[in-house]
């Protein structure tokens, strides 16, 4: 097990070699981080994925260009430039499709994929019997661990450079991702700017591919954008969050894989990213699980202290004018709406914590007894469905048998503002108006208004 | 060119692999989830680790079983991460497999000081070498990579046309299905298990070129065909049937033409796939490139209008 201090000289990058790594791993991360978001919001984001497949026949017929042309063959730049031309290739192959056919993105993508990497397989086993072609893949193929400083120049002057265009396109980009067709109806070049992106993607995965290998350069497009969705609706934080979460996940996971030398750094850096898109995703502050749960609990709870509530007041209506909070039977209360026995003794020890009854009565006693000021927010819940009804009799016309269902709807969500607006706009009324409609209960006789 | 019997074991073992991925291929195209087959073959790495290391040894029954569960659980999480995260499907299925890869990766080298477990080798059975497996059945060798392909292109028969109806429905309608009381969840998962299947006995046995390919491109190229199921699943059936045999035929033919010695048959059946897809693409008689030109019918943004 690695002690403290070794735990320490490696987050602060004090060995050379985990220097580069890490420095390499986290460039890279923040310029993927940055061209994922994009791949993310236009539903591409296996784009890497086809992409670092699509590059496999240009490596080959590279190789065997120069070795015809008399060189070595494993040249790096040249490999490059086959790996990215087929990398293009298969991206406007896939264009191509998509604009040209009714076949969508994925198929679109899985096509460029599959058979681009299947030709890579027939031209590699050509190229294999020529000289020196041993050991072609995992050149092209690198790890992150075997990282040099040429790479992080490299990753670093390609990163800058897709970093830019990103952000001197930003508007463009974000109209490309969020209206397309708008877009296109306003004149923007949407298919040029559409190649554009692309070719950043391109650049990105083939600079990743040979720097870490192909499993983490297309995590790195994937993960980081997607659980910096979970922080935050606006493109420009996204993308700043997506950058920061693919460089964190670099740093982490390369830090760890210098700490255990035995595992293989692309794929704990992977885990590290996947670990921040699960935290992420239940505790984001913008879309996170965790969050839109709390949010529904909370939208149950009140919906269903409104209908307690209301039902209480209804029943109230039935036993005397002029109103006045006397204790119900708890048994009209379950008979007013289509609550289960269970649900009732929930929703009535809610009130009861919420004191919207009186102490003494409750969850499982006969006689339910509202307190003074659960009588006072049963009649303004009242009111305001009554309001809500009228109005939407009088200027929304709908028929008063249909109003019941159709202001449950949306009274929930009712402000005090809009419950002002609603006042003014149906004065004179009484202070709280009587039902427009039959209010149905079980007990069908007693609760005609 | 010299075709042997061996040719024509590795020509029928192809057609039937590719057949058997091409069925429930249609449905995943049509679902918009055609890079499932992908994801699975990349996912199942820490399946395949886990059966070793509980097992010890490389027998095929554990290590298909492995493989084949963590083919669902990539079915089941990306549903999840689509339904509970509310993100797109693809990223959901990316998020998935490169995590379970790299798991089994880090799996992998904790088990590599006992044996020759290579990714590599995962990703790349060879179709080439089938016939060196062979199983005794009714007086005939066959070879293993045929039996277990027919296998699982039986099983797809089988499960397609005994819910053939309630598939369509899902595929088509979701929500209608549900309405009428198909459960299309139950449904989903059911394709999926079928497609991890298929996955994990093809690319076990032939490698994982011809499953990706064939479980995109055939139906692809056929829905450029066809806009009705039945038609659709037959057409993309011949049209993986001829990939895999013309893909073997060219493996041998070409090569020599220019200038090689040998090439990968199992990527060869990709790129012949490619080819007649582009075929399709170009000749469609209802929405191919060239009817399409000639009756002008592309739009200035060069996007066709959804019907």
């Amino acid at each position: 097990m690695p002690t403290l201090h070794d735990i320490l000289s490696t987050v602060l990058l004090q060995s050379y070699n985990t220097r580069i790594v890490v420095l390499g791993t986290a460039m890279l991360g923040l310029a993927s981080g940055i061209t994922g978001a994009f791949l993310l919001l236009r539903k591409r984001s296996l784009m890497g994925d086809a992409l670092s497949h699509a590059t496999f026949p240009g490596i080959g017929i590279a190789f065997a260009v120069m070795v015809s042309a008399g060189g070595s063959g494993k040249d790096l730049l040249g490999l490059l430039t086959g790996a990215t031309i087929s990398g293009v290739l298969g991206v406007l192959c896939m264009l191509a499709i998509r604009n040209t056919t009714r076949l969508r993105d994925d198929v679109a993508m899985g096509f460029a994929l599959s058979v681009f990497f299947g030709t890579g397989a027939a031209v590699y086993a050509m190229v294999q019997t020529k000289p020196g072609a041993a050991g072609l893949e995992s050149f092209i193929y690198g790890k992150a661990a075997s990282m040099v400083f040429s790479d992080v120049v490299m990753i670093s002057v390609v990163g800058i450079l897709v970093t830019g265009t990103a952000l001197l396109l930003l508007k463009e980009f974000m109209l490309l991702c969020f209206d397309e067709d708008f877009a296109a109806s306003t004149g923007w070049p949407v298919l040029r700017l559409d190649i554009l992106l692309l070719v950043l993607v391109t650049a990105v995965t083939v600079t990743g591919l040979q720097a870490v290998g192909l499993i983490l350069i297309i995590a790195f497009l994937i993960i980081p954008p997607t659980a910096a969705r979970f922080w935050t609706n606006s493109l420009r934080r996204m993308l700043v969050l997506s950058g920061a979460i693919g460089a964190m996940s670099g740093w982490l996971g390369a830090s760890v894989s210098a700490l255990f030398a035995n595992l293989p750094a692309g794929a704990l850096i992977v885990l590290t990213a996947a670990a921040i898109f699960l935290f992420s995703m239940l505790f984001g502050s913008a879309r996170g699980v965790i969050l839109k749960l709390l949010d529904q609990a909370k939208l149950q709870r009140r919906i269903g202290r409104q209908h307690l509530l209301r039902a209480a007041y209804e029943i109230l209506e039935t036993m005397g004018q002029p109103v006045s909070n006397q204790p119900i039977p708890r048994q009209e209360l379950l008979e007013h709406r289509s609550w289960s026995n269970a649900e009732l003794s929930r929703l009535l020890s809610q009130a009861r914590h919420e004191d919207h009854i009186e102490p003494g009565t409750g969850a499982d006693t006969s006689l339910i007894h509202l307190s003074e000021s659960g009588f006072g927010e049963a009649s303004r819940i009242t009111r305001n469905h009554r309001l809500w009804e009228l109005y939407l009799i009088t200027h929304a016309e709908i028929a008063p048998s249909h109003v019941d269902r159709d202001a449950d709807l949306v009274e929930h969500i009712l402000g005090a503002e809009m419950v002002r607006a609603l006042e003014a706009e149906l004065k004179p009324r009484p202070a709280i108006p009587s039902s427009p409609h039959r209010i149905p209960s079980r007990s069908s006789s007693s609760s005609a208004t | 060119m010299n075709w042997t019997t061996d040719d024509t074991w590795i020509a029928l073992t192809g057609a039937l692999c590719a057949l058997a991925c091409s069925l429930p291929g249609c449905f995943l195209v049509l679902r918009k989830m055609s890079m499932m087959g992908d994801a699975i073959s990349h996912a199942v790495l820490p399946g395949l680790a886990i059966a070793f290391l509980v097992t010890g040894d490389r027998a095929s029954l554990p290590m298909f079983l492995g493989a084949a569960a963590t083919g669902v659980l990539t079915a089941v999480f990306t549903q999840w991460i689509t339904r509970f995260g509310n993100i797109d499907q693809g990223a959901a299925m990316g998020i998935v497999f490169t995590t379970l890869f790299a798991l089994g990766l880090i799996l992998i080298v904790q088990a590599a000081d006992h044996v020759d477990l290579d990714p590599g080798c995962v990703l790349y059975g060879a179709i080439e070498f089938i016939t060196f497996d062979t199983v005794r059945l009714g007086g005939w060798e066959i070879p293993r990579a045929a039996v277990v392909n027919g296998g699982a292109l039986l099983l797809n028969l089988v499960v397609i046309a005994t819910l053939y109806k309630e598939l369509r429905l899902s595929s088509f309608d979701s929500g209608l299905a549900d309405t009428l009381g198909f459960s299309s969840g139950l449904l989903h998962y059911l394709l999926m298990t079928l497609v991890a299947v298929t996955t994990v006995a093809a690319f076990e046995s032939v490698g994982s070129i011809i499953v990706i390919a064939m479980m995109i491109v055939p139906p692809a190229a056929a829905l450029l065909l066809t806009r009705r199921l039945l038609p659709m699943l037959l057409i993309s059936s011949g049209i993986a049937t001829a990939s895999a045999v013309l893909g073997h035929w060219m493996a041998l033919v070409l090569p020599p033409l220019i200038g090689f010695e040998r090439t990968n048959t199992s990527g060869m059946m990709a790129f012949t796939a490619g080819l007649l897809f582009t075929l399709a693409w170009i000749f469609s008689p209802s929405e191919g490139l060239l009817k399409r030109y000639t009756a002008g019918a592309i739009s200035e943004s060069g996007s066709y209008p959804n019907p």
